[in-house]
């Protein structure tokens, strides 16, 4: 009698049983926090460790070393005419002078194979600055100016202590004389580091020290300009469309698991299909940010229709049917209250499409969005690269000048996607409802 | 249209409830709703607004009312009672064809605003709801200013020319929803600021502002408090002046306060209809007497 009251769970005293478990019910709950922590930590240090990574490689590429160099700007060699026309002081020798300059600083140094060396120290842009001078100040011209001229791409690695000293010559891409020479002009104060304006202000080179993202950057822009302005009226109006016109039917239904498939859609083949479609049957240009654009389209749509349905279908039906309720037709209701009740989270939808977008790569490879431009686009169809094809490039390139350019463009690209998504995160703590 | 005429067109509908002659007269489709029960009372007034003939609702498959026939009076409040799940709600929205937004439903019968068919295809649905109003359980104010949310209703009709009629429209609408002394000075807030009884005065306020002849109120006050409920019942009684109501309540006493006649549905069926004071000290139908004395529901 008494063993079958106890065995009764009524009967039981609750307390007891309760205070039995606690402790594994505390355990069980620790551990997992526990658990959370450890993969909270663990996803911070691979984020840090990323970024630490790409900002220790990245940052040197914002400076970049100037050699001061004594020019005379000798009429001799710029205009021997004497008549200052602009044909003649543009396809001038500036190079001469640049050279002639070098020479004055190493009196000293003869023979062919080391004045070569010598000349080495400065880019080649040198020559270029200095015409850009005259051109635009032509009474520069009998003067002499010291003027500081970009290291080349070798010396800059130098000063930014990328290269072994102790290694052997032949091993090195500067040579002991240039070491020398490098050496002798920093402790006359003649070499400085300068911030690095051509990242931003030139297109890609061959030469490091010249090479910037400025026409990757506009080629970025300009095929997010083309996808915005393709994916995002479109994608709304559809998920407009679907989620409020559209009949509840079978065809429907295809078409919501088609879109659902393509935002699953590797984006290599949105490039294959861009280049078959736009390309070889319409003929519009290789390389083209309009093209690029397309393409991006395609990949975005999808992104954009499932986030504005999403925020469609998240505005609550007494909105609808208040409208409806006095009387608003049906596009009445969308337009009136739907949709700008939805825009915010369309919005934020969208923007997380486009950073996407501006970090893709793989699809405009396949439409000629690799090719090595130098030129900053001007156009939606001139010849253009974009910011990750860009570093995709550079990384490619062995010069140790071309590691440090590459990390700073990741830089630049992530700032970018960062400012993105902030601007996504804002959007959606502004304009949260409160009904 | 005689009263006695659809007394008898009503009794011959409803003769269908017998199972054995059901069977035989109606589609498969229909055979769920066999069981279905007769109104007792008198559906028909002397002065109807809108007539509701044979209203059959199915979701589906699923009847959700059955052969409901009930006549609504002008300038009479008309409550519709009946436990959770009855399809008081379901009728009520068949009356400015809210149901429509539902693709699964499907209404058949015969429901007439004056003499027009509400279903018929030449009726439109916006100028059906500018002439039925609706105010619904939850208050649900636009999320724009209060000015906005009345004045919404008349722009999109066109019922007003220019900024000063609209303003004059917009006070007058608010004044007879007894809210205009609470907002005269804060028209631009968003209406979602007011509490819940002043935003259901503003519902209501939104809904007479495009002048409609009736007005359907889906529990108006079950998501307010006894003060603001009081208030919006008093408002009820003066709307009467001006328009037919149907309320459905899930509240007795309400109905009883408010209402002229009263609606009893059970399960689908309209059991029973009459003047409110008959229904509730004199119930004829022993479903109406349990519902009213509290045995379920």
């Amino acid at each position: 009698m008494n063993k079958t009251a106890s065995s009764n769970p009524l009967q039981r005293d609750i307390k007891t049983i309760v205070n039995a478990g606690l402790v594994r019910r505390h355990a069980a709950e620790r551990r997992f926090r526990w658990y959370g922590l450890i993969a909270v930590t663990l996803g911070l240090a691979f984020v840090v460790l990323m970024f630490g990574n790409i900002i220790s490689k990245g940052y040197p590429a914002f400076w970049q070393t100037y050699i001061q160099v004594p020019i005379q700007f000798d009429p001799a060699v710029i205009d021997p005419e004497g008549k200052r026309d602009s044909q003649a002081l543009q396809s001038a020798d500036y190079a001469a002078l640049v050279r002639t300059g070098m020479r004055r600083m190493f009196p000293a140094v003869e023979g062919r194979m080391e004045l070569r060396a010598l000349y080495g120290l400065v880019s080649s842009a040198g020559a270029l600055d200095l015409q850009k001078r005259v051109l635009q100040n032509p009474d520069l011209i009998g003067t002499e100016q010291t003027i500081w001229l970009l290291a080349s791409a070798n010396v800059d690695t130098l000063i930014k202590g990328n290269i072994d000293r102790s290694l052997d010559e032949t091993l090195r891409p500067i040579k002991d004389d240039q070491i020398g020479w490098v050496d002798r002009l920093q402790s006359a104060g003649q070499i400085e580091k300068q911030f690095n304006t051509i990242l931003f202000n030139s297109g890609d080179s061959r030469e490091p020290e010249q090479a910037g993202i400025r026409g990757a950057l506009m080629g970025s822009f300009y095929t997010l300009l083309v996808t915005f302005l393709l994916s995002f009226p479109i994608g709304v109006a559809t998920a407009v469309y679907l989620e409020e016109f559209a009949p509840k039917n079978r065809w429907t239904d295809l078409i919501e698991v088609n879109i659902n498939n393509l935002a699953a859609v590797p984006s290599i083949v949105f490039g294959l299909l861009g280049l078959a479609v736009f390309i070889n049957f319409f003929g519009l240009p290789r390389s083209a940010p309009l093209v690029g654009g397309l393409v991006l389209s395609l990949m975005t749509l999808p992104v954009i229709i499932i986030a504005g349905r999403a925020a469609l279908t998240s505005v609550p039906p007494s909105i609808r049917e208040a409208a409806l309720g006095i009387g608003a037709s049906k596009l009445q209701m969308v337009g009136h209250h739907v949709l700008p009740l939805a825009m915010p989270g369309m919005l934020t939808g969208s923007i997380i499409g486009m950073a996407r977008a501006l970090g893709e790569s793989a699809p405009l490879l396949m439409i000629g969005m690799v090719a090595f431009i130098v030129d900053v686009p001007k156009g939606l169809t001139d010849p253009a690269t974009v910011l990750p094809v860009q570093i995709y490039l550079w990384s490619d390139l062995p010069e140790r000048a071309f590691v440090e350019r590459t990390s700073a463009a990741i830089m630049v690209l992530l700032a970018f996607m960062i400012v993105m998504n902030g601007l996504a995160i804002i959007l959606r703590k502004r304009f949260e409802r409160r009904w | 249209m005689s009263t006695t005429i659809i007394e008898v067109k009503a009794s011959l509908d409803h003769n269908l409830a017998n199972p054995e002659t059901r069977q035989s007269a109606l589609s498969s489709a229909q055979i769920t709703d066999y069981d279905h029960r007769q109104t007792v009372g008198k559906i028909t007034v002397d002065n109807p607004k809108m007539i509701c003939r044979n209203v059959n609702v199915y979701y589906a498959e699923k009847q959700a009312i059955k052969h409901v026939s009930l006549d609504i009076g002008a300038n009479e409040v008309i409550a519709f009672i009946g436990p959770s799940g009855c399809g008081k709600s379901t009728v009520l929205r068949c009356l400015n064809r809210m149901n429509d937004t539902i693709p699964i439903c499907r209404v058949t019968g015969e429901i007439r605003l004056e003499s027009e068919d509400i279903y018929d295809k030449k009726i439109d649905v916006v100028q059906l709801r500018a002439r039925v109003g609706m105010v619904f359980q939850k208050p649900n104010p636009f999320p724009k200013s209060i000015y906005e949310n009345v004045a919404y209703g008349p722009r999109i009709h066109g019922m007003v020319n220019g900024k000063a009629e609209m303003d004059e429209l917009v006070r007058a609408s608010l004044e007879r929803a007894g809210l205009l002394k609470e907002v005269d000075k804060r028209m631009n807030e968003p209406g979602t600021s007011l509490s819940g009884g002043q935003q259901q005065r503003l519902c209501i306020a939104r809904a007479i502002a495009v002048n409609p002849e009736v007005i359907l109120m889906d529990e108006p006050c079950s998501a307010l408090d006894p003060i603001a409920t009081a208030k919006i019942e008093e408002l009820i009684d003066e709307l009467r002046e001006n328009y037919t109501i149907v309320i459905v309540t899930h509240s007795m006493q309400q109905a009883a306060r408010v209402s002229q006649r009263t609606a009893y549905f059970h399960l689908g069926d309209l059991i029973e209809i009459g003047e409110t004071d008959q229904i509730f000290t004199n119930p004829r139908h022993k479903l109406t007497e349990d519902y009213i004395t509290g045995r379920f529901g």
